[in-house]
């Protein structure tokens, strides 16, 4: 008989949490150093799917790469694709049917309610509940079966194109998206009734994970996990693209800088891109899907461009830098998790496991948009 | 404003108005026999200092391009006028021999702008010091630069490979990477 082992007053251990662990939501491990409950040092160990999207952009010609910005952010992968796609456009000199961009902001928006749904089912299972997840992948379902109907899969969207879209939108995916609004502000209710209200789930997020101002400012940090921090940045409001500038939304902005603060944004955002949809199908113009001259062979002209936009989890940035041929020279994908997720190892420190793990939630995490 | 400010604040780097000298390795590559045919496509390497672009066609408004020995500097500018740091990243100018590291910082406010710092190292010795002493957020983002194009971020705590295998010793996003 061996008899149990005495850990001393300050002696630690370490805990190996993933990378196939339910709460870290994909393959991503995190080595916590422990004393006791609470945890002392962490290190994220990333890259367990890394597949190098970079070296593919680099070997693909423009529209071959398309497919890829879709497998990364599987849960709003449209905001993906809409970036990649002003990129290109911008450097090739492709100009855009208002129809199309219309579509295309409606299109995202939709997605970003997707996969806030999805968040939030996620992290309140994350918490101990099991049946908000089951409410939201209700809603979330309509979200897909519309996207489905439209650009042809569920998932990995390949909708955009250079100049325009694959498809028109009918008059059934309207009718669909009037009769979703209504339905899903309902269900914000709902949600509200039984998830925000709720004393136990207050409990364990009022105060957790406090991130200041300055700790975002230094790790790059965007979307909720800056807006919870009473940082009032949105990318289609401060550098405003496509036709976001004609939609009247707000910016949500917590102060408190705890996991509730995040988990209150993203529900209101979810309020906010409603909003922006009804707009884009009011105003949505007529026209042409895709633009009468547009080049054969997609060559920007050498040089570097830059673009940002808003995904639904964060700003997201691709850096082309092209010599003028048919393949970029560069492509550089700055993810949004990465940053967020960069500051979970030194932010964690101190707090008990499960209060990390709900700080790790509240981050919104999807690992092959990390590990790209 | 900001743009105003942040770019006469990099040019306080470059305290002559004319640009620095170029730099001295160009009479080597001329003498090279096989590099001077390439030479013809060649064009002249851009010059140190800060030019104001077009934000519309390149997507952000200052771009700095420093000495590796003046990045901690042009870095304390960006940090000081409060900017967050967007991404790291690199590009490998093999015709030219050299590969560039490119530093994106952002604004959170609504005065936007987006600077870009670039610093240029030889291939075969690409050393830059590590900006994680002032923005903590850089550490992952020299790691991933360091595991594609092999740049050593001088004083870097734990530049060990991060999203490539651990035992990795191979560069991907280098021009002369076989597979």
């Amino acid at each position: 008989m061996s008899s149990p082992i005495q850990l001393q007053p300050d002696e630690t251990f370490v805990l190996n949490v993933g990378p196939q662990h339910p709460a870290t939501h994909g393959v991503l491990r995190v080595k916590m150093e422990m004393n006791g409950e609470y945890i002392v040092n962490a290190e994220t160990v990333i890259g367990y799917i890394h597949r190098m999207h970079e070296k593919m952009g680099e070997n693909k010609t423009y529209p071959q790469y398309l497919m890829n910005l879709s497998r990364m952010d599987y849960l709003g992968a449209l905001g993906y694709s809409h970036g990649h796609v002003l990129v290109v456009e911008k450097a090739a000199g492709i100009e855009v049917p208002e129809r199309a961009e219309y579509i295309r902001a409606i299109m995202v928006e939709l997605n970003r309610v997707a996969s806030h749904l999805f968040w939030f089912g996620a992290f309140v299972m994350d918490l101990g509940g099991f049946s908000p997840l089951m409410y939201a992948l209700q809603d979330r379902e309509y979200i897909l079966d519309m996207l489905e109907a439209v650009t042809g899969s569920r998932l990995t969207y390949c909708y955009f194109r250079f100049g325009g879209l694959y498809n028109d939108i009918d008059d059934d995916f309207i009718d669909a998206a009037r009769r979703f609004i209504p339905r899903m502000r309902k269900s914000l209710i709902k949600y509200d009734k039984l998830v925000t209200g709720n004393i136990i789930f207050r409990k364990r997020l009022e105060g957790n994970a406090l991130l200041s101002k300055e700790t975002c400012r230094k790790y790059g940090a965007s979307s909720a996990v800056a807006r919870g921090s009473g940082i009032n940045f949105d990318v289609r409001k401060n550098e405003p693209y496509s036709v976001y500038p004609d939609f009247d939304f707000d910016v949500p902005v917590y102060h408190e800088g705890d996991s509730l603060a995040r988990y209150m944004v993203r529900m209101e955002e979810m309020e906010q891109s409603l909003r922006i949809i009804e707009q884009g199908l009011d105003k949505l113009p007529d026209g042409p899907i895709m633009p009468k001259k547009k080049p054969k062979l997609i060559k920007p002209p050498a040089g570097d461009y830059y673009q940002a936009v808003e995904t639904a989890r964060g700003s997201f940035g691709v850096r082309l830098v092209s010599d003028g041929t048919k393949t970029p020279y560069r492509l550089k994908l700055r993810s949004p998790t990465y940053s967020n997720m960069h500051l979970f190892d030194e932010s964690c420190r101190g707090m008990m496991i499960m209060d990390a793990l709900a700080f790790m939630g509240s981050l919104d995490l999807v690992i092959p948009e990390i590990d790209r | 404003m900001i743009i105003e400010k942040t770019k006469l604040a990099f040019q306080d780097l470059f305290p002559a108005t004319e640009p620095e000298p170029p730099p001295i390795e160009e009479p080597d590559e001329e003498v090279e026999e096989e590099k001077g045919k390439k030479a013809k496509v060649k064009k002249e390497p851009r010059q140190n200092g800060v030019i104001e672009c077009n934000y519309a066609v390149h997507g952000y408004h200052l771009d700095a391009q420093v000495a590796p020995d003046q990045l901690i500097e042009a870095i304390t500018i960006v940090d000081e006028a409060e900017f967050f740091i967007e991404s790291i990243t690199g590009v490998d100018w093999i015709k030219e021999d050299q590969i560039e590291v490119v530093y994106d910082f952002s604004r959170y406010d609504f005065q936007t702008c987006r600077v870009v710092i670039r610093t240029r190292v030889d291939r075969d010795n690409p050393v830059v010091p590590t900006i994680t002493t002032i923005y903590a957020g850089a550490n992952w983002h020299e790691r991933e630069t360091h595991d594609f194009f092999g740049i050593k971020f001088d004083g870097h705590p734990h530049l060990i490979p991060l999203l490539l295998p651990e035992d990795a010793d191979f560069h991907p996003l280098l021009k002369d990477f076989k597979a």
